[in-house]
């Protein structure tokens, strides 16, 4: 046999095995030779189609490293929609690859987003049951609430697990600020509903009975008050369930009030906005504000009929016949001039990362790879 | 009711020059009401809202044989000929033309050049009105509306881990009725939008597969085509 000659599994174990070798040494390399490490495993990724976990931190962590070492990383894992497992073991299962894959980051981010949406029907037992999968992070969990969550009870059982679901607080000079987006008008008084049916209301996205979201105006005095004492030049990042702006008023894409939720935020030099609820690859700007948008573990959402932001790339159509595909959760990088970029871990499929420079330059630099297979 | 105990004769039908759907129940249409009968007998009105008859040994809800039922269409019949000993068929055809000329004439009124437009064509099946137009209409919705309760409801599935399809579907989003029959690459065979929400049914709703003359496939494709109204047919689309 000769060498000359290989098959392309033999050339794609000899790729793994110089990539995990690579990895091994990557402490001890000078900082060319780190580029060199992610260029391969991005070359890998790309090349073979081959998503590993490893690949994907490599590639950004050597960006964020370029970028003089001042930034810091945090995870997100969103909307996992877990019902409890002896009913449905699907969407606990996707939530506990996105533990592993979390847990698997090495160095480990400062923290994990949770971005909302962790039970399906609000029961005490399904928080329950997330809350206890969430403990197996190893990093510390911010924890934000989505109307899955919360609209059994309204939010009782689950500000007993996670404590007020709005609140904000500094970390490396960055103030963060987590937001309850998703009050709805009262609905349900008038039609008689008992806590199930308002529930149920509120699961089905299209369901036109329910209202729309909104911050309301106890909330965004709350966070009129939280911000009046932080520096206009400090990066701010705020988390929300419901993006803060109007995408698809019929599914709830939308906040009622975001435009005065981003006048409150329009004094600061740099804002983002990381929001779940959406399950798609989804990103905007509005001023000065750079909008991120989160994968769900559970399901992907169809883009909505009409009002996409322009600038977002959107994902290639989900495979109805992968539970995971277009599902995935990702990481947030804070870099030294207090802008993130997004890296997006879909599974079964190569990373996507989303620049801050992209949205910022108004999609004129670091295009994200686009979508072959755009929806119908 | 009255239109219920009417359904069981094909002939019955026949007799009706209009029929009124359940959609219409709370309007202020006259309504038939019907003798009841003082053994307790089932009572059939005819549409035209005054003749009845009952049937002996037949109580309401109890089915009747073909026989019976022929029996019932016919007495109903005779009784619509005996009041009305000059009627035909042919009342519709004629006033067709009618309303058609008066038509032309209207046109013609503002003189146009063209010559005198052809008559219409006229027959029995085509001479509809638009209360006939909105009482299929009416049915037919109620048909998509039963696709859309089942479509969001995880028991009318069948589905046993609570899954329903506007779960990944909201609005029927991303079901693509046009695009169907198309080569469905992970099923290794061509699809019909039926196979494909089979499929689902089998899988992430885990529930059985409905049969191909199940009311509520039927009921599921009309609502999720329905959602699809004005796109384009593009079948084998990708």
């Amino acid at each position: 046999m000769s060498s000359r000659y290989k098959s392309v599994e033999t050339r794609h174990y000899e790729e793994r095995e110089a990539f995990f070798r690579n990895l091994g040494r990557l402490g001890s390399l000078s900082r060319r030779g780190f580029f060199k490490v992610a260029g391969i495993s991005a070359g890998i990724a790309a090349a073979k189609g081959l998503i590993t976990p490893q690949s994907f931190q490599l590639i950004d962590v050597a960006h964020a490293q370029g970028l003089g070492g001042q930034g810091f990383t945090f995870a997100y894992i969103s909307d996992t929609h877990m019902y409890v497992k002896s009913l449905n073991d699907r969407f606990v299962r996707s939530a506990l690859k996105a533990v592993d894959d979390v847990n698997a980051l090495d160095p480990q981010p400062d923290f994990v987003l949770f971005g909302g949406d962790l039970a399906q029907t609000g029961k005490a037992a399904e928080l329950d049951q997330g809350a206890e999968i969430l403990k197996t992070l190893k990093a510390p969990v911010k924890m934000m609430v989505g109307e899955h969550d919360w609209f059994l009870d309204m939010g009782e059982h689950w500000r007993s697990l996670f404590g007020e679901p709005q609140y904000s607080f500094d970390h490396k000079g960055v103030h963060f600020v987590t937001l309850l987006s998703i009050n709805e008008p009262d609905f349900w008084t008038a039609r008689h509903m008992t806590a199930e049916e308002r529930m149920s209301t509120v699961e089905g996205l299209d369901n036109p009975v329910q209202g729309r979201f909104e911050v309301g105006v106890a909330g965004r005095a709350w966070l009129q008050q939280d911000l009046a004492k932080v520096d206009p030049h400090t990066p701010v990042v705020v988390f929300s369930h419901s993006p803060l702006y109007k995408y698809y008023r019929n599914w709830n894409f939308w906040t009622e009030d975001a435009e005065q939720v981003q006048a409150i935020l329009a004094k600061f030099d740099n804002v983002t906005v990381i929001h779940g609820h959406t399950h798609q690859l989804l990103t905007n700007r509005i001023g000065n504000i750079n909008f991120f948008g989160m994968m769900s573990t559970a399901w992907p959402w169809p883009y909505a009929p009409e009002g996409l932001p322009r600038l977002t790339v959107q994902m290639n159509r989900a495979d109805p016949f992968n539970a995971f595909d277009a599902c995935g959760d990702g990481r947030f990088d804070v870099l030294a001039n207090g802008m993130v970029d997004q890296l997006q871990n879909l599974w079964n499929r190569n990373p996507v990362t989303i620049r801050a420079s992209y949205l910022v330059s108004n999609g004129q630099k670091d295009q994200p790879a686009a979508t072959t297979l755009p929806s119908y | 009711m009255r239109l219920r105990t009417l359904s069981f004769s094909p002939l019955a039908l026949v007799l009706c020059l209009g029929t009124a759907g359940n959609a219409f129940a709370g309007d202020d249409l006259p309504r038939h009401q019907l003798p009841s009968s003082p053994d307790g007998n089932l009572v059939v009105g005819l549409c035209d809202g005054e003749t009845s008859v009952e049937v002996p040994g037949v109580k309401p809800g109890d089915p009747m044989t073909r026989d019976q039922a022929q029996r019932v269409a016919d007495q109903l019949m005779g009784e619509w000929r005996r009041k009305h000993p000059g009627a035909e068929w042919t009342m519709a055809e004629n006033a067709a033309p009618a309303e058609a000329v008066a038509q032309n004439d209207d046109e013609a009124a503002p003189a146009a050049p063209t010559p005198a437009a052809p008559q219409a064509q006229v027959q029995t099946y085509g001479a509809f009105t638009e209360r006939d137009q909105a009482i299929w209409q009416a049915s037919t919705e109620d048909l998509v509306a039963e696709g859309k309760r089942i479509f969001h409801d995880p028991n009318a599935l069948g589905s046993t881990d609570a899954v329903s399809c506007d779960m990944c579907h909201p609005d029927a989003a991303n079901t693509h009725p046009e695009t169907y029959p198309k080569f469905q690459v992970q099923l290794g065979r061509v699809a019909m939008l039926r196979d494909m929400i089979n499929w689902c049914i089998e899988n992430p709703v885990r529930g059985k597969p409905f049969a191909d003359d199940d009311h509520r496939l039927k009921a599921l494709e009309a609502y999720i085509i329905a959602q699809r109204k004005g796109a384009a047919l593009d079948y084998g689309k990708h």
